[in-house]
């Protein structure tokens, strides 16, 4: 059988291994794709080539293709969510000068306490909090928003969100550009090791189980590739399965600093993967559970509940029409295609293709396609639930 | 006539910039400024104004670009990407070439397209010019590394460097390897055991 040529963008992150390991180990090949993998500069770079179809596939923001699908920013189209690749894997970080008025205010970093470091933050600065994040449509700045506008003195004056390339954020705490910033591994281990920047929260702490990258693919083109659409989805499924058996990490860790895709080395691919994060360089790292998660607790399924959550968002940003944006929104995230695309491989799924987000405090038992599975927790920080099939 | 249009270049390869601007001059534009890093962007944009903003496809300071067109609205003046959906062909040719033109305060579409295409073939060279150039270099570093190889395997064995040659090829076709990857093999291990 002759293999499915297929291009697909990323951004080299660390939370790429999932493309990374399918094309390494096979698994792309034994789906028949002959899987390139094109790195790119920007996450505009990586829209603008995937809305013209100069890649087929792309490793993307899970905002991102429902803001184009709404068409916002730049170049628009109808893109589809197939997957979610992973799950969390960012952290927040404070310059040290923040750190040490922070500090000196009586804080204490526990590194999983949003609520005391939201007090502390908003209590010790005096001017707007400028937080660099890496793209305007971005889990990050979510993630942000949701955590910040919790507190009881926030106000949007508050803080001022600007978008930095992740390379770039470490230069841009040490140079006092940026008061704090939210970015994805291995940037933030990165910022430790070239400033005196702090971690002070995980991502996961805010929501724990927060969609951060989708394997995005033009609508169209998904509708005229329907196998290519499947064997991608099967072979990243596979890849994120690899990736999550702990005696697979550091065999994990070598192929992918050995990798030519990803170029960085073992020590700032090691943390993410084995969710041992240090908050400050020199410190010793502390296991983070549920840190970055590419596949445990149906990780990789594209919920149509996390892209109305999504959308609602970004509908608040843009002042956009909420139900019909939610609409269109629920189309990006193709459960279906992803229930066709693993039909074959006997894989138990969720029973329903929604769920009341934030509502599992542990772990649960769930009916689903082969009896019962076991999701969650998916709580966020402050208790909120969010139930989108109640309201419509 | 086009004199009144500011428009903004930004790339940090000078040569590359000063290229862009002679491009844009011949072509009527006078009133051109460039910087080299974004760093400055959100400051720049205040203080000139510019009517257009061109920036290498490539350049990881777009997202920053990005970011201001869409949340800081408070700035009032919105950077928008320009997108002609009615001639998909020019955004598609603006990509290949590796160019993107952002839109400051909603600029007439027939004013940009003039200052696009002529960007679009400037990039365009450059974007043909810089393979040909990694490929160029490529194969010198590629040749430096088999003659050391070469020099290696000549000393080590006595033999002629046609012999040297035709060993390192062997050995790359009987392990399905480029000669390449055997010599550079070769000359780490050498450079370990030194």
């Amino acid at each position: 059988m002759k293999s499915i040529q297929v291009q697909c963008g990323y951004l080299p992150l660390v939370d790429s291994a999932p493309l990374i390991i399918a094309k390494e180990l096979k698994f792309a090949a034994q789906e028949g794709l002959d899987l390139t993998l094109q790195k790119q500069p920007s996450w505009s770079a990586l829209r603008d080539r995937l809305a013209f179809g100069h890649i087929d596939f792309a490793h993307m923001l899970s905002p991102m293709p429902i803001a184009m699908s709404l068409g916002l920013g730049g170049l628009s189209n109808r893109i589809d969510a197939l997957m979610v690749m992973s799950v969390n894997g960012t952290v927040i970080g404070v310059s040290s000068e923040l750190n040490q008025k922070m500090s000196g205010a009586g804080w204490e970093n526990t590194f999983d306490n949003p609520k005391a470091t939201s007090k502390a933050l908003l209590a010790v600065s005096d001017r707007p909090l400028r937080i660099g994040v890496p793209f305007p449509f971005s889990m990050h700045r979510m993630l942000l928003e949701t955590w910040l506008t919790q507190d009881p003195v926030f106000s949007p004056d508050r803080i001022e969100i600007v978008t930095v390339p992740p390379p770039q954020m470490a230069q841009a705490v040490t140079e006092g550009a940026l008061d704090v910033f939210c970015v994805g591994e291995p940037w933030g281990s990165v910022a430790l090791q070239h400033s005196d920047a702090s971690l002070i929260l995980p991502g996961s702490s805010i929501w724990e189980f927060a969609p951060e990258k989708v394997l995005g693919v033009r609508h169209e083109w998904a509708e005229e590739n329907p196998t290519a659409c499947r064997a991608m989805i099967r072979a990243l499924y596979k890849a994120a399965r690899w990736l999550n058996l702990p005696e697979n990490t550091p065999l994990a860790v070598e192929i992918l600093a050995r990798s030519q895709h990803l170029d960085l080395p073992d020590h700032a691919i090691d943390p993410a993967l084995t969710g041992r994060i240090a908050t400050r360089s020199g410190h010793d790292a502390k296991p983070t559970a549920g840190f970055l998660n590419f596949h445990d607790k149906a990780a990789n399924f594209p919920w149509r509940s996390q892209a109305s959550w999504i959308s609602d968002v970004i509908s608040r940003w843009h002042g956009l029409d909420r139900d019909a944006s939610r609409k269109i929104a629920r189309a990006c995230f193709r459960s279906d295609l992803y229930r066709e695309a693993l039909a074959p491989l006997g894989v138990n799924l969720p029973g329903a293709s929604e769920k009341v987000e934030g509502a599992m405090a542990t772990s649960v038992a769930v009916a689903s396609t082969m009896g019962q599975m076991i999701l969650g927790p998916d709580r966020f920080f402050s208790g909120a639930t969010f139930d989108f099939e109640g309201e419509e | 006539m086009q004199t009144d249009l500011k428009i903004l270049v930004v790339e940090d390869d000078p040569q590359k910039a000063r290229d862009i601007i002679d491009a844009l001059t011949d072509g009527g534009w006078t009133n051109l400024s460039v910087i080299g890093s974004a760093g400055a962007l959100e400051r720049t944009i205040t203080t000139q104004d510019p009517d257009i903003i061109l920036i290498d496809l490539a350049n990881p300071d777009r997202d920053t670009l990005e970011h201001l067109g869409l949340v800081s609205n408070a700035r009032n003046r919105p950077v928008a990407m320009f997108v002609d959906r009615t001639d998909d062909a020019m955004t598609q040719a603006a990509i290949s070439a590796g160019v993107s033109a952002y839109v400051v305060n909603g600029l007439m579409k027939d004013r940009i397209k003039p200052v696009l295409e002529t960007a679009i073939a400037r990039f365009g060279m450059f974007a043909k010019m810089q393979s040909e150039l990694d490929a160029a270099k490529q194969a010198l570093t590629d040749r430096k590394t088999i003659d050391r190889a070469k020099g290696l395997l000549i000393r080590a064995r006595n033999i002629s460097e046609d012999e040297a040659y035709n060993l390192l090829r062997k050995t790359a076709m009987d392990q399905g390897r480029k000669v390449i990857d055997v010599a550079t093999a070769l000359v780490t291990a050498a450079e370990l055991l030194q």
